[in-house]
């Protein structure tokens, strides 16, 4: 296309303004500047890593990001405040339950809204079994970027199985839509129960499985084991909440902090480690799989009867069946599908504990029937910056396993 | 969050150790948030980090346009003992949207402060690295502000290279036409 040669071009550029960084190293090494990604197996999504090393150590490092930044909270703000549910989930592709919740939460904050009771218990079922996933796909792929490929199989067979109930509550394997303003979209289906339960029966056992096969693994415990720890003051100073958090001892889970959603009417435990190395923050998530079945089965035995999604006629599209008979209703469904609900002015914040920390959603409205500004506080994107403190002056082979511990979402860091 | 009462009871506070600080305080929906003067908002930060508020949870950007000064920053603030949450927010003009960073006090704030500057163009004065973070270095504008259109970004096809021609921005407009020699 172009008429100028590229090497005269590159030969133009002037580099000598340019800070140069030190290329010796302390031990009189020189210094090399490697760049891993963005497309590299193990930084799970398009994340671009610079990295300084000596050797095989490394010094400095910078997380370059926005490789799949798609304006996701551009798009919402042109959207009405139900029609936002789908694009908000794509944002943490593996958590989309939660991203829906963050917001959800925001938006009834605005709106005064009361969920009913039965739709908070359906959406703790949902959040938990979505923790259950993310966890199953970060243990699977966390396993592979140690050499360990058969985890990854079992890993993503119990995952099938949690993405079968997610479809079978909503039509849908991934990005379900399932968590509504007001509610959820529909209540669980016949047959949703037994198959939930004949989950539930299996799953601790499998965890015990895969601990089986990784606690006595002599590599995995020699990759995990005191490497790349960060203490606790470290970790707050730089944001980090969730499993990298309580690796450390710190038992800050905002489900029993600051309960959302009914949370207070479960019980359960919260895993903690001691030392915040990679081991414990491998054996905190896997721990956490198993008090979510917990809480999922007090869920399911305690599931109250009532309505799935709030009787607020403003908020909520009317039952199918009054459509032919109710002209009210069938006023509130055009009303709510054409415009949207319309949102009292003002500005919310809704945390929430997601499988990688907290995940808050600031919904501004403006009385509009769209939202002002859709803003998600996304855990991966503050954890991320934990990464260099982690693994400096550790090998490189530890970042690779330190990466896969801290088990971040390009999706959801570049939203 | 702190009730309202005890939001009053901090925001003069605030207001005692420096004058001029608090711009007003804002209670709704359970949640606490005190407007301060930008230029008081690390040492405000710092203030509060004393009673306990020892979390920055988020930073985020916020447009208010049309209403004037048009650009804000939050700083939710977090009590992990008290439990307790606290919103701080600032408010600067497009003309002079200059912060001052909190990153020296707040790791934290390192990257959320990047994503605003990127997605708003504030700038936070005293970062160690105040570049963009989600968009490209190169990018012209800030794409969350509200005057900023959706589809505003001209892509380039091929096709339409060849001829001078991009995609989005019209056919006849010519200073957007791109020169196909450089």
């Amino acid at each position: 296309m172009s008429d100028v040669d590229y090497r005269t071009l590159e030969e133009s550029i002037e580099l000598s303004h340019v800070p140069t960084a030190p290329t010796v190293g302390e031990s009189g090494q020189e210094l090399l500047t490697l760049n891993m990604g963005p497309h590299h197996p193990a930084t799970h999504g398009v994340l671009r890593l610079l990295v300084t090393l000596e050797g095989e150590v490394v010094r400095d490092l910078k997380p370059i990001v926005g490789y799949v930044h798609t304006g996701i909270e551009k798009t919402a703000e042109d959207k009405s405040y139900w029609k936002v549910i789908p694009v908000i989930e794509r944002m943490d592709y593996l958590s989309y339950y939660f991203n829906a919740m963050a917001y959800c939460g925001a938006v009834e904050t605005l709106l005064d809204c009361e969920v009913p009771k039965r739709a908070q218990y359906l959406r703790v079922i949902h959040l938990e079994l979505n923790r259950i996933m993310s966890h199953l796909v970060w243990m699977g792929t966390g396993c592979l970027d140690l050499g360990a490929i058969s985890m990854f199989w079992y890993c993503f067979r119990e995952r099938e199985q949690i993405l079968d109930l997610f479809e079978m509550s909503s039509g849908q394997r991934m990005h379900t839509r399932y968590i509504q303003v007001g509610g959820v979209f529909e209540d669980i289906p016949r047959g949703f129960d037994q198959k939930l339960r004949e989950f539930l029966a299996i799953m601790p056992r499998r965890v015990d499985q895969y601990l089986d096969l990784l606690n006595r693994n002599e590599i995995v415990l020699r990759r995990l084991r005191h490497t790349c720890p960060l203490d606790e003051e470290a970790l707050l100073a730089l944001g980090v909440t969730g499993p990298l958090l309580r690796a450390v001892g710190n038992p800050w889970d905002l489900r029993k902090a600051m309960p959302y959603s009914s949370y207070d009417d479960f019980e359960f435990a919260i895993p903690i480690g001691t030392e915040g190395d990679n081991y414990d923050r491998f054996a905190v998530r896997a721990a956490e799989m198993k008090e979510s079945c917990k809480i999922i089965e007090q869920a399911l035995d305690g599931l109250p009867e009532g309505p799935f999604i709030t009787t607020d006629r403003k908020v909520a599209l009317p039952p199918r069946h009054e459509l032919a008979t109710s002209m009210e209703a069938l006023i509130h469904h055009f009303k709510l599908v054409t415009e949207g609900f319309r949102v009292p002015p003002g500005e919310a914040y809704y945390p929430i504990e997601a499988p990688r920390g907290e995940l808050g959603c600031f919904v501004r409205s403006d009385g509009s029937s769209k939202p002002a500004r859709v803003h998600m506080r996304d855990p991966s994107f503050v954890n991320i910056q934990a990464l260099e403190p982690m693994v400096k002056d550790s090998y490189i082979a530890d970042l690779i396993a330190t990466l896969a511990m801290l088990d971040p979402i390009l999706g959801g860091i570049d939203r | 969050m702190p009730d309202p009462t005890g939001l009053e009871l901090i925001a003069q506070d605030l207001g005692k150790a420096q004058a001029d600080c608090v711009l007003g305080t804002h209670h709704a929906h359970g949640q606490a948030t005190i407007e301060v003067a930008p230029a008081t908002i690390r040492a405000t930060l710092a203030r509060l980090r004393d009673q306990g508020y020892r979390f920055l949870s988020s930073v985020h950007g916020v447009d208010y346009y049309p209403h004037e000064p048009r650009l804000g920053v939050h700083y939710v603030m977090l009590d992990m003992e008290a439990l307790d949450r606290l919103t701080i927010k600032l408010r600067v003009s497009v003309d002079d949207p200059r912060v001052e960073s909190v990153t020296a006090d707040w790791p934290t704030a390192n990257h959320q402060e990047r994503e605003v500057y990127d997605m708003f163009g504030v700038v936070f004065d005293g970062h160690p690295d105040m570049r963009r973070i989600l968009m490209p270095e190169d990018y012209e504008g800030h794409p969350q502000r509200r005057d900023f259109p959706v589809g505003g970004e001209p892509v380039l096809f091929t096709r339409d290279g060849a001829s001078g021609r991009d995609y989005t921005l019209g056919l006849d407009n010519a200073s957007t036409v791109i020169d196909a020699s450089s």
